[in-house]
């Protein structure tokens, strides 16, 4: 048969039920795939053995009524997996082996698939190009200048690679749906509490969301429906109904309220972005939808209240990184107070450690109400913000980036410039809110460009089928040409 | 406010990262450029704003105070950087 590695997940899982590929042939697919691939260096680990074991398990024995029946899969380096060396893209975790498993990744594994890898990102996901992963950086498949997107870059860069018929990653401030925008893929930041947190390793907790990255919005359901659902061992962890995502996918969005905020542009935005912006919305209309304008006032805000809300958190969480229970520990050191400064200073790469430091600072005694309290107010007022459009609309449309993939090298020298890149992407972190990113066009350079689609809290099957819809009308196909192999 | 050297020497320590006297200069750097962004927040007056506490519409669930797991002894050990049989190895810390 023709490339299967190509196809959509929906079109292989098609495929494995129809016997047309095994799972150990598609395995087998995917495994050459990778090894042609390791230019883009998207993996900081590969499992082909244990693999092509579970494949040829699953071979043996075919359950084809999961939801990921023999799939393969490759997820981000940040879901600890049991007795496989998970990273975090971090030097400091280099060696660690976790003796458990994600709960997320404990059920994708549940629905039928089964690890093929691990996937580069940015250290503990504080990036936006995964060009601060101690793994070094990972090239989008678009263009070999180009970064795939961050942190969640190794995760894109396999999937619109065909290195993963699709996988998951975890988005913080962006960290899935700027990447999907960068490779022309489909990226889903779920409700704050509908996947479990458990087991990732943490950057922001009160941000952190693990969720689907895929080729299409089929593609995007099946995948939340597996990964989701309540956790006990997630004190955050909604209580609520199973959803079937998939099953309950509809391209009729007529009548539908489409929010379109005003404030959602910035300085030099290139005139593309607002061209797809604009197609976007007549797409919609054309199906029948209503755009309405709104207004979110606090936008401009969100970014500079995410720049003391997850450093803060994240110095907090990264604490824990002292060389003596797990990690890295430096050799250098003559007492303990050292010996952590040390083993720190050696394992944290320069964003990191910026980033604790910014949290530090925050969280310092005579600081604390200058900026912690004052991000915590603000954030009130930018989830304010999006509770009184909720109450006229139904979801709402921007551009997921306020540009395409940039160079490698461009941003590094300058955080501020790099951490402008999250600004359509951080508001919707910090109320919580799902959002997905979804493949809309080109610019003039020909690399893809995503249109964001918010919902309200649990609202991810209307997102879903507003971007289900949008795709079937939008006659863009993400092409790759595979220059790398 | 703008953050000088002294400072930053003074943050890394409550940090526990020991920084390079060659380093803390860009250091300083970034994080003033970083601090100006972030300071656009005090255009905004928030005086009668609550600070926001949690996403969540629920409260955060309790638990039986019972042990679900134990005897994984081996299993934390696994990872540590130094090996012992039984405890967690650290520099001498009392005389």
């Amino acid at each position: 048969m023709a490339d299967i590695t190509n196809q959509s997940l929906n079109d292989i899982i098609e495929n494995i039920k129809t016997k047309k590929v095994s799972s150990t042939e598609l395995t087998k697919a995917y495994v050459k795939n990778i090894e042609s691939a390791k230019k883009l260096n998207a993996f900081v680990t590969t499992t082909f053995d244990q693999a092509l074991d579970n494949a040829k398990q699953f071979d043996n024995k075919p359950n084809f009524d999961q939801l990921l029946p023999g799939i393969p899969l490759a997820v981000k380096d940040l879901f600890c997996t049991e007795n496989t060396k998970t990273t975090a893209g971090s030097n400091i975790l280099n060696n660690f082996i976790p003796s458990y498993e994600s709960t997320v990744t404990k059920n994708l594994w549940d629905h039928g698939s089964f690890l093929l890898g691990k996937l580069n990102c940015d250290e503990f996901a504080m990036g936006s190009s995964n060009e601060t992963s101690y793994y070094g950086n990972v090239i989008n498949p678009v263009g070999d200048q180009l970064v795939p997107g961050g942190s969640s870059g190794g995760s894109s860069s396999a999937l619109a690679a065909d290195l993963t018929p699709a996988t998951i990653g975890t988005d913080t401030g962006g960290s899935i749906r700027q990447p999907a925008s960068f490779t022309g893929t489909v990226g889903l930041k779920p409700t704050y509490g509908l996947c479990s947190r458990w087991g990732i390793v943490a950057f922001a907790s009160s941000l952190d969301q693990a969720g689907p990255m895929t080729k299409n919005i089929k593609d995007c359901a099946i995948m939340l429906e597996a990964m989701s659902g309540f956790d006990e061992k997630d004190s955050t962890s909604i209580n609520k109904k199973k959803e079937q995502y998939s099953k309950n996918l509809k391209d009729n969005i007529k009548g539908l309220k489409i929010g379109i905020p005003k404030e959602y542009r910035v300085d030099n935005m290139p005139k593309e972005v607002d061209e797809l912006w604009e197609k976007g919305k007549k797409i919609l209309k054309d199906l029948g939808a209503q755009l309405i304008d709104i207004s979110l006032p606090h936008t401009k805000y969100a970014l500079p209240t995410y720049y003391i809300v997850a450093p803060a958190e994240a110095s907090s969480n990264l604490a824990r990184y002292d060389g003596v229970r797990y990690g890295y520990r430096s050799k250098q050191g003559k007492d303990l107070i050292e010996m952590y400064e040390k083993t720190r200073s050696e394992g944290f790469g320069d964003e990191v450690k910026r980033r604790i430091l910014i949290g530090t600072y925050v969280l310092s005694s005579g600081y604390y109400d200058a900026y912690y309290l004052k991000a915590q107010k603000v954030r009130q007022l930018i989830k304010k913000d999006f509770d009184d459009s909720f109450k006229k609309i139904d979801a709402i449309l921007t551009p997921s980036t306020p540009s395409s993939a940039f160079k490698i090298g461009e941003k590094t020298n300058d955080p501020v410039s790099m951490y402008l890149n999250d600004i359509f992407t951080v508001p919707v972190n910090l109320a919580g809110l799902p959002a997905l990113s979804m493949p809309a066009g080109v610019d003039k350079q020909g690399h893809p460009l995503g249109l964001q689609l918010i919902g309200k809290a649990l609202d991810e099957q209307k997102i879903l089928n507003i971007g289900y819809a949008f795709e079937k009308n939008c006659g863009y196909k993400n092409e790759i040409k595979k220059w790398w192999s | 406010m703008s953050l000088d050297k002294e400072k930053i020497k003074h943050v890394a320590k409550l940090a526990r990262i020991s920084v390079d006297e060659a380093k803390v200069e860009s250091l300083t750097k970034d994080l003033n450029s970083i601090f100006k962004f972030i300071e656009q927040l005090n255009e905004l007056n928030t005086d009668k704003v609550e600070p926001l506490t949690s996403i969540l519409n629920q409260s955060l669930r309790s638990r039986k105070d019972e042990i679900s797991d134990g005897k994984i002894r081996e299993k934390i050990l696994k990872n540590s950087p130094k090996e012992n049989e039984e405890f967690f190895i650290v520099p001498k810390v009392v005389e």
